[in-house]
């Protein structure tokens, strides 16, 4: 072990000189910060390689005939409309559920609650979102497609509605305790009641902060298969407007297509996956580059 | 008892009062500052301080009001036996005293002494902080405020706060800021809110400042302005009282200022209550002071109330001594 012994040469330049303990530090200092990098890079690889790989084999596949035409018979060639409009019904109507509930649910927490049922209901919601979707599917299936023996499609919305809701709700209270309660408090001795308060000061300051988490649901929604495939079921038909009946939708069109013997239908599967990938970067890319524009200014 | 605590009247009722007139402009002449100087024994007292201002600040020229009666005083508060209570921890013990109408009213004593919470209490804002309680009451023209019958949302409309820190709400503008207490209170048509804008942001001599750009973000504003903005929508609403938590105490000397002057000319119309850690701008601004110390329970409690100068010149008790001359602690 170091002793302290006496410091035989007190010069300054003698002090400023690497000791060998220096140099050995200086090097695993270098070492571990290679490590971190190669690390970091690590984690970043699995998105671009996921991009260049459905990108190269998605492109051949994403064209017209896959946006506008209905599915066709086994192996004959169509489309992905079915899918494209089955999502773009199924998440409308799932949003327009869980946006009311997460984010009430999320005033409820941030706002009135006491500090323990606050805890109770947040710790609810954190578990939500760990549970495997399909889960989420099956318990749908038991309450709204069972009971109809039906496949149908609002039980496909209310599944992605379930999974949903815990991550707007859960966006949103951390936006809503960010607000800073001086506002909470202007707002109130102003003689302003305290829904009011909540409506138009605090909610209104968090708005921007709110859309980001119900864009980051709607984007996972549209990513989501197993909860559709006990609920939608996903279709061969274009299905607009009958929500009672199973609904195609775009990752089921994925899954189905992909395992079908037939290289076209292989080949729409790559184009409805770039499709897919394409809409869900957007969205997320929407959000961040909001709120690097907030950074920003 | 039935409270009738009105709503807050027709911003017309105050229209014929003598501060809607020219004083409402920012730049009113404000008495000769040497002169004053010299002759404010109170000033004299306060200036050996260290303080950004004790230059020779313009201190506001006093159109205080002399009663003609003096002892008559004419009460809009009268706290009695007040105690207010944190979970167990009592922070204000038995305070009792009265605010003089359309008076500037200093609350001074030292950190954790309780002022802010004092002051909470008389528009029962303290009521946010969830193990608050209250014992004692608060007479307001008569009536117990902290009274069962008493909605917390209307007397905030009567008895109005101005913040520390100036704080605007971010996502509106100047105009809506203005306009927010009345708007989310329930609609007014929108000439009229047009005059209260103008009106009130007069009053808080903002108005030549912000007058071309009322669609401009209210967080765009200077933070002296921004505090004038704050006081500009608390007149906005017609309160009787406006209570101010150090409303200069994170505004530069020049902002300060501003809102000194602004004080002066308010309470002409308004009974103001102010709490302040700077005794120069209690000495300037208020016309009475009252002086809140702890004791060894950590409860605060009132020393001493008084005629501003008086407490300042020729305090009765040796703690108020103490503090008004820098002995304290």
């Amino acid at each position: 072990m170091t002793t302290l012994a006496p410091v035989m040469d007190r010069s300054i330049a003698s002090r400023l000189v690497r000791s060998t303990a220096d140099q050995r530090r200086a090097r695993t200092d270098r070492m571990m910060r290679g490590f971190s990098l190669a690390a970091a890079i690590a984690c970043v690889i699995p998105l671009a390689a996921v991009i260049i790989f459905v990108t190269i084999n998605g492109l051949g596949g994403l064209n017209l005939d896959l946006l506008t035409k209905p599915p066709r018979a086994l192996g004959t060639g169509g489309g992905a409309a079915s899918a494209i409009l089955g999502s773009l019904q199924m998440i409308p109507l799932a949003t327009l559920v869980a946006v009311p509930v997460g984010v009430l649910g999320a005033v409820y927490v941030a706002e009135f609650s006491g500090r323990r049922s606050a805890d109770a209901i947040r710790f609810a919601a954190d578990v939500l979102v760990g549970i495997p979707s399909i889960l989420v599917g099956i318990f749908v299936f038991t309450f709204l497609v069972l009971p109809f023996k039906q496949f149908n499609a609002f039980a496909g919305s209310m599944a992605l509605a379930l999974l949903m809701v815990p991550v707007i709700m859960r966006t949103t209270e951390e936006i809503l305790r960010l607000v800073p309660g001086t506002l909470r408090e202007a707002s109130l001795a102003l003689g302003i009641p305290m829904w009011r308060t909540v409506l138009s000061v605090v909610l209104r300051t968090g708005l921007t902060g709110i859309l980001t988490g119900v864009m980051l649901a709607v984007a996972r929604a549209f990513g989501e298969t197993a909860p559709l495939l006990f609920t939608a079921l996903g279709s061969r038909l274009v299905n607009v407007g009958d929500f009672a009946k199973p609904m195609d939708a775009l990752p089921i069109f994925i899954y189905v297509n992909a395992r079908q013997p037939y290289p076209v239908l292989n080949q729409q599967a790559w184009g409805a996956a770039l499709l897919l990938l394409i809409v869900v970067l957007t969205i997320n890319i929407l959000v961040r580059a909001r709120s690097w524009g907030r950074r920003a200014a | 008892m039935t409270i009738q605590i009105e709503p807050p009247p027709s911003p017309e009722s105050r229209a014929d009062e003598p501060s809607a007139a020219p004083s409402g402009a920012p730049d009113a002449p404000v008495a000769d500052p040497a002169a004053d100087a010299v002759g404010d024994p109170v000033v004299a007292a306060v200036d050996r301080d260290h303080d950004v201002l004790q230059r020779p600040v313009p201190v506001i020229e006093p159109a205080r009001p002399t009663p003609a009666k003096p002892d008559a005083v004419d009460a809009a508060l009268s706290v009695e036996h007040l105690n207010v209570y944190y979970g167990p921890f009592r922070a204000i013990k038995e305070i009792g005293l009265t605010i003089r109408r359309h008076a500037v009213t200093a609350i001074i004593g030292p950190s954790g002494c309780g002022k802010s919470t004092f002051l909470r209490t008389l528009n029962r804002m303290h009521e946010l902080t969830p193990t608050a309680r209250v014992e004692g009451s608060v007479l307001l023209d008569g009536i117990d405020i902290m009274g069962p019958d008493v909605d917390p949302v209307q007397l905030r409309r009567v008895v109005g706060m101005v913040f520390q820190r100036p704080n605007p709400f971010p996502t509106m503008s100047i105009y809506d800021n203005v306009v927010a207490g009345l708007r989310l209170t329930g609609g007014r048509p929108r000439y009229e809110l047009d005059e209260v804008v103008e009106r009130s942001l007069r009053r808080a001599a903002l108005w030549d400042e912000v007058k071309d750009k009322l669609r401009a973000n209210g967080t765009s504003l200077s933070g002296g302005q921004q505090q004038r903005l704050c006081i500009a929508r608390a007149l906005a609403v017609d309160p009787e009282v406006i209570l101010m938590d150090e409303p200069a105490s994170a505004l530069d000397p020049v902002a300060t200022l501003r809102i000194e002057q602004l004080m002066a000319e308010l309470r002409q119309s308004y009974t103001i209550v102010i709490v302040t850690h700077n005794m120069q701008q209690a000495a300037r601004v208020s016309d009475e002071t009252a002086f809140f110390t702890m004791g060894e329970d950590r409860a605060g409690y009132l020393v001493e109330m008084g005629r501003t100068s008086e407490i300042f010149t020729n305090p009765k008790n040796q703690l108020t001594e103490d503090y008004v001359s820098g002995r304290f602690g």
